[in-house]
């Protein structure tokens, strides 16, 4: 009854010779290697794959967990509908993490009607079951803004709104390079965001920064490949856009889902936290389904500005400048049951995962 | 903006680290460390000695049963309740003796539910020819009681060589981790009967009572430590025995058995079937060179199916749990924060 | 956010299907997903909706690129010869 299972690709063998030709592409300079995926993060954490790599070889997580950069912007809103006697629909998550006064499962205990669902989909049944309004707070990058625009597309129910936070992955690679000290040396492109959106849109990032990147899966010998393939680029000077995971993305990416969002959606300013305005990262409402923008719907809006938290590295790490270990209130003050920031309480935050799962090889 | 905890959350019933903090800042600190025999309150093992002169180890243990849902793949509340306390006497090597039954009911429970509730725990105490000896009933009011809870004790007598009851931590550098069959079934079964997911699986709940298959080795002598991993999972009961015992385990990903549909539950939900509650399997640790004669005991029985060893104890992190990955890299396996399924049993 | 597992397509009825990650059954919506699929195909689904099918012939792919890459930075041909005076 050994785990086997189909599209598997974690063999002990090929690891090993995977990591000898990192070891042999690998230059003399450290090299800081950032993606931009929880998923990525948690497969490189829970498979310990950092013994793999020379030590000069930093591989760290940028803003790759939804949750995490969600603005304190966009929790107050959701915390105003839920105090208003809407019912919020959101994931787990979510609700613990600090807006500017509460979070939103404070809202649950002071009496709003907040709910956490896995999907667009059971925001959409809950609209259903019941008479009053409903909003699903809609947090996620490209892999998920295909099934918002679905079950809009749908035609759901009128008591059915859409607090729009999703983000957009290409826009904040270039933010990321434009920061002062990030020292990317090469991307690794998250991999199921770009079955969708296809490898295209990071040329621009490659050629204006000239850097590595490379789309990559979600096996451990995917993210040792992957990581191999950036450091060749490095080694030959050639930093270009390269398909590390060719079985799950193409040039185009998927156009159907494509096409779902452009039905639905146009590209608008986004706020990232952490990181600040960043032009057209964000989603907003065509015209014709300006309908279910939540914050028309009922006129709300969050506080301006967004809340810092005395102490906390979150802004550091989601901007791929420190890593968990770098901040003092990790593992002390900060922990997933007293969480102090949203790189924490996210399900796919760095601090949360390295917690869990250790970070940096100790052993 | 840390928030101090200072009332009950559903963390504290989850079996991790927020629940060992309760017990030891509320509960252990409070009760003078007065022993009835080696085995006391704040050893917080499966179960408590109680020393009878001459005669030995009595082994005391009690559980109490939230289960949600009442039934679910594989059994009900009243196999839990049976199967649970029966399990916990048998991995302290005691043969169990008697149980207790206490009932908490909502008023407008069905009694032909409780019928087969109660024929369920019957079924269980049949099997291993334990009596129910003593019991107590109650009724709450309507939304006062979320349908029924159900509290067990059982008692037992200490069946080694030695007549010493095992405990979960006197285990050293060499020893071998043992696990009587495949990790998750429980937990993920619960999961995947969660109304919401929309999953159709023959995933079941491992729930059994063990003593037929550690009777045997329990009386062969040839067992160190042992404990069951239920809420919380293998990685929650390793950690524990690596804290209290001061050694280290480590564990080979690739050895430990999981069902297929557990692990398909698993790669679909991101939940690990390590930290998810068992009702039906139990870790021994023993020395090395009894591996392969208590590995072929426990394989003849079906519950013991599966059995195989997964590791051994070391000294290189003390109090750590070291897991060998599949793919050859190596991390800390650590104490999970609590079953990531609500109302595990 | 990227979590999506393959599976198995064991039945199709219009822009719906059923999928079967190892013996956990599923309903999942076919409607972004851009390739044609048939009973037997594996697909990578998130929340609820395919998003892309896998073909058995991408998996020995994967492996072969993994193996291409590793041995072409293997030590050039010649270094295994016997010494010229064997």
């Amino acid at each position: 009854m050994m785990r086997s299972r189909p599209f598997t690709f974690s063999d002990p063998m090929r690891a090993r010779n995977l990591a000898d030709a990192i070891a042999i592409l690998a230059p003399v300079d450290q090299v800081r290697i950032v993606h931009v995926c929880g998923t990525h993060e948690m497969t490189i954490t829970q498979n310990g794959l950092r013994r793999f790599l020379p030590e000069s070889i930093d591989v760290l997580e940028g803003p790759g967990c939804p949750v995490c950069v969600t603005s304190t912007r966009d929790i107050d809103a959701a915390v105003r509908l839920a105090e208003a006697g809407v019912t919020v629909c959101t994931y787990g998550d979510m609700t613990r993490v600090p807006g500017t006064r509460i979070t939103l499962e404070e809202a649950r205990s002071a009496g709003g009607d907040v709910r956490t669902v896995l999907s667009a989909e059971e925001a959409v049944r809950i609209a259903r079951e019941i008479d009053g309004d409903v909003t699903f707070f809609a947090v996620g990058f490209e892999t998920t803004t295909p099934m918002t625009a679905a079950i809009l597309l749908d035609g759901p129910p009128d008591n059915l709104s859409i607090l729009l936070s999703h983000k957009l992955i290409p826009p904040a690679l270039a933010a990321l390079s434009d920061l002062p000290d990030t020292h990317i040396d090469g991307y690794l492109a998250p991999g199921h965001v770009s079955t969708i959106i296809g490898t295209r849109p990071y040329r621009p990032l490659a050629e204006r920064y000239r850097v590595p990147v490379v789309v990559g899966g979600f096996e451990p010998l995917d993210v040792l490949y992957a990581i191999a393939l950036i450091l060749r680029q490095i080694r030959d000077r050639k930093p270009s856009v390269e398909n590390g995971y060719p079985r799950a993305v193409s040039e185009g990416g998927n156009t159907r889902a494509q096409a779902l969002v452009k039905a639905v959606f146009t590209p608008g300013d986004g706020v990232w936290r952490g990181i600040g305005t960043i032009p057209s990262s964000g989603l907003t409402f065509r015209e014709s389904f300006a309908r279910f923008d939540a914050r028309e719907r009922f006129a709300i809006e969050g506080e301006e500005g967004e809340q810092v938290i005395p102490g906390c590295r979150c802004p550091d790490v989601l901007t791929a400048r420190a890593v968990p270990s770098d901040c003092p209130l990790f593992r002390t003050r900060c922990t997933p049951l007293t969480p102090v920031g949203p790189c924490m309480v996210g399900a796919e935050g760095a601090c949360s995962i390295w917690f869990r799962y250790g970070g940096r090889p100790q052993l | 903006m840390s928030r101090e905890i200072d009332r009950v959350t559903p963390l504290h019933g989850a079996g991790g680290e927020l629940m060992d903090r309760l017990l030891r800042e509320h509960v252990i600190g409070r009760f003078a460390e007065r022993n009835t025999g080696r085995i006391g309150l704040s050893a917080l093992d499966d179960g408590a000695t109680v020393d009878v002169p001459d005669r030995g180890e009595l082994v005391v243990t009690t559980d109490s049963h939230v289960v949600k849902p009442v039934r679910f793949p594989g059994g009900d509340i009243g196999r839990l309740a049976a199967a649970g306390t029966i399990n916990d006497l048998a991995v302290m090597g005691a043969r169990p003796l008697a149980l207790t039954l206490g009932l908490i009911l909502e008023v407008g429970f069905p009694l032909g539910e409780l019928d087969e509730i109660l024929a369920s725990f019957a079924a269980v105490l049949d099997e291993v020819d334990v009596p129910l000896i003593c019991g107590d009933t109650k009724v709450m009011g309507k939304g006062e009681l979320d349908r029924i809870a159900i509290n067990t004790t059982g008692i037992g007598v200490a069946a080694t060589t030695d007549g010493r009851a095992i405990g979960d931590a006197s285990f050293s550098v060499g020893d071998r981790v043992l696990v009587t069959g495949t990790i998750g079934d429980h937990g993920m079964a619960l999961m995947a009967c969660r109304e919401e997911f929309r999953l159709q699986t023959t995933l079941e709940s491992d729930v059994a009572p063990l003593w037929p298959i550690l009777e045997p080795v329990v009386r062969a002598g040839v067992v160190v430590a042992m404990k069951d991993p239920t809420r919380g999972g293998l990685a929650s009961a390793l950690n524990d025995m690596a804290r209290k015992s001061g050694t280290c385990i480590e564990i080979v990903e690739d050895t430990i058995p999981v069902r297929p549909e557990a692990q398909g539950l698993s790669d679909l939900l991101g939940i690990s079937p390590l930290e998810v509650a068992n009702e039906g399997k139990a870790i021994l640790v023993v020395r090395a060179a009894a591996v392969d004669r208590v590995l072929t005991s426990l394989r003849v029985h079906p519950l013991g199916a599966n059995a195989v060893c997964i590791g051994e104890v070391t000294g290189e992190y003390p109090r750590r749990v070291i897991l060998d990955t599949g793919v050859g890299g190596r991390r800390f396996l650590e104490m999970p924060l609590g079953d990531p399924v609500p109302r595990i049993c | 956010m990227c979590l999506a597992a393959p599976a198995k397509v064991v039945a199709i009825d219009g822009q719906r299907a059923t999928v079967d990650y190892q013996g956990i059954v599923t309903p999942v919506r076919l409607d972004a997903l851009a390739e044609p699929v048939e009973v037997g195909d594996y697909v990578l689904v998130h929340t609820g909706f395919a998003i892309r099918r896998l073909c058995a012939d991408d998996a020995e792919e994967t492996l072969r690129l993994f193996d291409e890459l590793a041995h072409s930075l293997d030590e050039p041909p010649g270094d295994d010869e016997p010494p010229r005076d064997a």
